[in-house]
């Protein structure tokens, strides 16, 4: 099984984890377009690359984002969650 | 085959001729010794025929002797897959031969052999192509087909699994795995040892014509490895499959391991390879390491007139092996030119030719082994083989010899080492492939690495071990000395012919043991499309057999290079996957562990006769039994209770939710559709939850407990999920709040119906008469001594409340609670129960009268979704689905006849078009209809507009849309009704 190093809790095997999904950002609900709207709500780029997301240490509840390279499943570091509300540096 | 005399010279290191065991073997009884193998007692009592092959039903005996011989697997004392060349022999043991029909000797199915031109390749498939005989083929192919039988009265049999960690797991315990083990350990890492071997040494263990200095640096370093404390020796153990990050399964006879490592080296070795010939499955027929095994291990003699099959120097080392325990060898055929043959082996072929009367016959090939009277093997054709590559069968002649045995060439044991990640390249010089890019913290050593020679392997080994060591954190000190050589010695010479293979008009040249495949096959396959190496598995099965592919893997990519006149490096290896090796069910079985949470008044339930359900992680009790009566029954007295005077249901498994702080109502509104930022303390609110798609995701009752604290609960199936988006939205916006998940930490009964007012006041201090606690209020004071929280709510439709206390407290409530309710006939309610409240007040559940598209709209909780709040999760897209109109809209059906009555997701038909379906159905008592909820065409929802459902079997029943709720339209039973009970 994998392991994955919880910013908090350090090393556990991933099944202690949670996948929140990639890392997006919201358009502003008011001044966007549906479609706009819409390509945020649905669309999802499956393609294999380096992607900031979202994971949990479920036993203890505690978020925080990793950039992980999909193509190698390879975790190459990880951030605190309020990372995101600046904005996460290009991959 | 017959068993070599005691001989001073050499000692039975592995058998112990003092102990005599007997057992029997297809009926007959025969005798080994102690030490011995099921295989080597066999072969020492001269039986060489152990078993039949899968298809043809031929004959079949040792081919590798080295714990993959697919055809010599024994069922043994009833238990099938039994591996005859690894498995000690002990005294009474019943062995029956497998895949006959009447016995091994007279096997009924051995007219197969005769018919094989009716069972061509990828015979199953086209077989079955046709639906027409698929029935009759497939009872037959289950006759005819299938290794041993499985006893299916069989017990479970419970393996235990244990977790291992080492810095160093070194796999295989062979001249560079030994090598690696004493590095690495050296280095003052903790290292792990695994080999499937019982004894130390690989392929070198045991043998006698070992150098001087090879035999001492062996028994070095099985001494080390022996005295070392911090290596772990597994001995008998396979590794059977490598996982992500360095996690292998380490499997023996006890147990499961484990294995998590920092790094790892692979010296795994060679597996050797058979030589593609006619009839090169007879028994006596083997490879030449496993007649030398027999030989040096056993003291069992191949034969007593053997013919090598050569094409590298391993060849003329099994003969000086097989020579020095006095075992005559007639003739080596060596497929090389004379002068490769100069260039490699110039002095020993010279030598035995000269010093032990064995005859080296260059540049010829074996053309056909030749069955004697009897089946045994008598002697060997053989063919010169031209510059070309071609045989010529003209000048073919004759070896009389009852044992083959086969040197041509090794295929690299890479399996583990691709699971893990690595890539491996086809090096053309040693025809092998080798290891070419391994992820970090993997290693590989000795053969495996395409190193051959004793001093170059225990060299790879030590490079191996102290990178890997290196790796872990460990660095040899100064006095490591040879660990630090960073280059790997790969053979100059080359240990595997790249053409084994021998064409003959008659076929019957085995490519795959397992799978009955010869090389017509294999090309028929190609001709017919099937060219890549995926595809050519897949459609003729080689390599698919009990061996994966161990012996027939490479020469079935040089048949298939050949015939598509590409190189073998062009091709690549098919997908290695889990296990390596066949791995028994009860080392992968669990322990049937089933995680179930149970409320703290689980026991009071089950003393009342709960059926139980499963609800999420939960049991819930579905309904209470009462004796002589039936569960319909049971239900509807349950519902009765409810509705004409009160009724007890645990609701302990909600989802309760606590959020504190200055921006807690914010959050709220955020999430939820509603507005709870203006929500007064004491009062409680129905609260909705949407995804960002805004469709319903959840749903419960948010309460004010003061200005900057809310507690909340959310659906059952929810609770765990919801709990950690909220978190997540909590870490994304950073509001000034925090949550704190109190599900497990508070147990919830709902007392509910109108006299659960009377029953409740005589237990609390909480006035609970209106106006003091109106509907929706929240209260905190004691019940039945306890600190309990109460939120007067109406799920079922009745006056009730729900009373939330620690969960230490949960069985005292519910005992004080039932003590008081008993007196007045209540009853406990069950889920079922509930739902059927529920459905006469058309309260819809989240996930079963919602589903993943539904939109609040469309369910007809557009009251609860406040659309000019700023911001909520799902509002911009209620904004265009609002415009686009509802696509189903969630309706109340009255059945014409409650007598038939449809079934959850039978479906609405109009005009011959699907038109909804129905999402909850029953037959309500209390109004004497069957009524339903349905999630209709929008224009089919209009009140009293009629429709059909198409029940089981095909027939239609009809229904008319109505308003909802079916009871208490006016919500009147909250308060008068309340009110008039307690009057």
């Amino acid at each position: 099984m994998k392991i994955m190093v919880c910013p908090l809790n350090g090393p556990r095997p991933v099944s202690e984890f949670a996948y929140g999904g990639e890392v997006r950002r919201m358009p502003d609900p008011d001044g966007c377009s549906d479609a706009e709207w819409s390509r945020y709500v649905f669309d999802r780029s499956g393609s294999p690359g380096k992607k900031y997301e979202w994971w949990c240490h479920t036993a203890s509840g505690f978020w925080f984002i990793a950039l992980r390279d999909t193509a190698l499943d390879e975790v190459l570091g990880t951030f605190p969650a309020e990372t995101v509300r600046e904005g996460m540096p290009p991959s | 085959m017959y068993r070599l005399p005691a001989d001073s010279a050499h000692s039975d290191a592995w058998i112990d001729r003092a102990r005599t065991l007997a057992f029997t073997f297809e009926g007959c009884d025969y005798t080994g010794f102690a030490g011995d193998t099921i295989t080597s007692a066999l072969a020492a009592a001269g039986v060489a025929c152990l078993g039949r092959s899968f298809k043809y039903h031929r004959p079949r005996g040792i081919l590798s002797f080295a714990n993959h011989d697919a055809n010599v697997m024994f069922q043994v004392d009833g238990v099938p897959n039994v591996r005859g060349d690894v498995t000690p022999l002990a005294a009474g043991m019943c062995v029956e031969a497998v895949n006959t029909f009447g016995g091994l000797a007279h096997d009924k199915a051995a007219i197969l052999d005769r018919l094989g031109r009716f069972l061509p390749v990828g015979f199953y498939y086209k077989a079955f192509h046709s639906r027409r005989f698929a029935a009759r083929w497939e009872s037959m192919f289950r006759a005819l087909t299938g290794l041993g039988s499985v006893d299916l009265t069989a017990g479970r049999r419970a393996t235990p699994k244990r977790h291992g960690f080492c810095d160093v797991l070194v796999i295989g315990a062979g001249v560079s795995g030994l090598a690696a083990a004493c590095e690495a350990a050296t280095a003052g890492a903790r290292v792990a040892l695994a080999d499937e071997s019982s004894r130390w040494g690989g392929s070198a263990a045991g043998l006698v014509t070992l150098a001087p200095g090879e035999t001492e640096a062996l028994r070095n370093l099985a001494q080390r490895v022996a005295q070392d404390p911090r290596i772990e020796r597994l001995p008998q153990t396979v590794a059977a499959g490598c996982y992500a990050d360095r996690w292998v399964s380490l499997v023996d006879a006890a147990r499961l391991t484990k294995m998590r490592a920092r790094a790892v080296v692979f010296a795994t070795g060679v597996i050797e390879q058979p030589a593609v010939f006619r009839n090169n499955d007879l028994p006596g027929v083997l490879t030449a390491t496993a007649g030398v095994r027999l030989t040096a291990r056993y003291r069992v003699a191949p034969g007593r007139r053997i013919v090598i099959v050569a094409a590298n120097a391993e060849a003329y080392a099994a003969c000086r092996e097989l020579l020095a325990h006095g075992v005559a060898v007639a003739a080596i055929v060596d497929l090389r030119s004379a002068a490769e043959c100069a260039a490699e082996e110039g002095l020993d072929a010279y030598r035995m030719n000269r010093d032990d009367g064995v005859q080296v016959l260059c540049a010829h090939a074996p053309y056909e082994a030749v069955r004697g009277a009897g089946g045994a093997l008598c002697g060997l054709i053989i063919a010169p083989l031209l510059p070309d590559g071609r045989i010529d069968a003209g000048a073919r002649r004759r070896i009389d010899c009852d044992a083959v045995l086969m040197s041509v060439g090794w295929a690299a044991a890479s399996q583990l080492l691709l699971q893990a990640g690595g890539r491996t390249e086809f090096s053309a010089s040693l025809q092998q492939f080798v290891p070419a890019e391994l992820p970090a913290g993997l290693y590989a050593a000795g053969r495996l690495n395409g190193v051959f020679g004793f001093a170059e392997r225990l060299a790879d080994g030590r490079r191996a071990g102290a990178a890997a060591a290196a790796h872990a954190g460990f660095r040899a000190g100064a006095g490591a000395g040879a660990g630090a050589a960073q280059t790997v010695a790969r053979s100059l010479r080359r240990p595997s012919h790249p053409f084994p293979i021998i064409d003959h008009p008659g076929g019957r040249n085995f490519v795959d043991f397992d799978e009955d495949l010869q090389v017509k096959d294999l090309e028929n396959a190609v001709q017919e499309g099937f060219d890549s190496s995926e595809l050519l598995k897949r459609f003729s099965t080689v390599g698919m057999g009990p061996s994966q592919g161990k012996h027939s893997h490479m020469n079935a990519l040089r048949i298939l290079a050949r015939a598509r006149r590409l190189s073998v490096a062009a091709l690549g290896l098919t997908t290695a996957r889990p296990m390596y090796h066949p791995v028994a069910m009860k080392s992968l079985a669990g322990r049937s562990f089933v995680v179930e949470r149970r409320t703290p008044m689980d026991a009071q339930h089950a003393a009342l006769g709960a059926v139980w359900m499963p609800a999420a992680d939960w049991r819930r009790p579905e309904y209470y039994a009462v004796a002589g009566e039936t569960r319909a029954a049971s239900i509807e007295a349950e519902v009765r209770a409810v509705r004409e005077a009160a009724g007890l249901i645990d609701v302990g498994t909600l989802g309760k939710i606590e959020i504190h702080g200055p921006q807690a109502g914010e959050f709220l509104d955020r999430v939820y559709t509603g507005r709870f930022s203006n929500l007064r303390t004491g009062m409680s609110r129905y609260a909705l939850m949407l995804d960002e798609a805004g469709v319903i995701v959840d749903d419960g009752v948010v309460a004010r407990l003061a200005e900057e604290s809310f507690y909340f609960t959310t659906t059952t199936n929810g609770a765990t999920t919801v709990f950690r988006e909220l978190l997540r939205l909590n870490a994304l916006w950073g509001l000034d709040c925090s949550l704190v998940n109190a599900t497990g930490h508070r147990a919830a009964v709902n007392v509910a119906g109108p006299a659960s007012r009377a029953l409740l006041q005589g237990i609390t201090d909480v006035d609970l008469g209106e106006p003091a606690f109106p509907y929706l209020a929240v209260r905190s004071g004691r019940v039945a001594g306890v600190a309990a929280r109460l939120l007067r709510v109406g799920f079922v439709g009745e006056l009730g409340y729900e009373i939330h206390v620690a969960a230490s407290s949960g069985a005292a409530l519910w005992g004080a609670l039932a003590a008081a309710a008993r007196p007045r006939g209540f009853r406990p309610f069950g889920v079922e129960a509930q739902r059927m409240l529920r459905l006469e007040k058309a309260h819809f559940i989240v996930g079963q009268d919602t589903d993943g598209l539904t939109d609040p709209f469309e369910a007809g909780a557009g009251w609860a979704v406040h659309m000019q709040k700023p911001f909520f999760v799902g509002q911009r897209s209620l904004r265009i689905l609002q415009k686009r109109g509802p696509r189903q809209r969630l309706a109340g059906l009255e059945f014409d006849d409650p007598q038939r009555l449809p079934r959850e997701s039978h479906l609405v038909i109009e005009s011959g078009e699907i038109a909804g379906r129905i999402t909850s159905v029953a037959r309500s008592h209390t109004l004497g209809k069957g009524i339903g909820l349905a999630m209709l065409r929008p224009d089919l929802a209009t009140v009293g507009r009629p429709v059909q459902v198409r029940i089981d079997g095909g027939d239609m029943v009809g229904a008319r849309v109505t308003t909802t709720p079916f009871l208490d339209p006016k919500n009147q039973r909250q308060t008068v009704a309340a009110a008039s009970a307690a009057a």
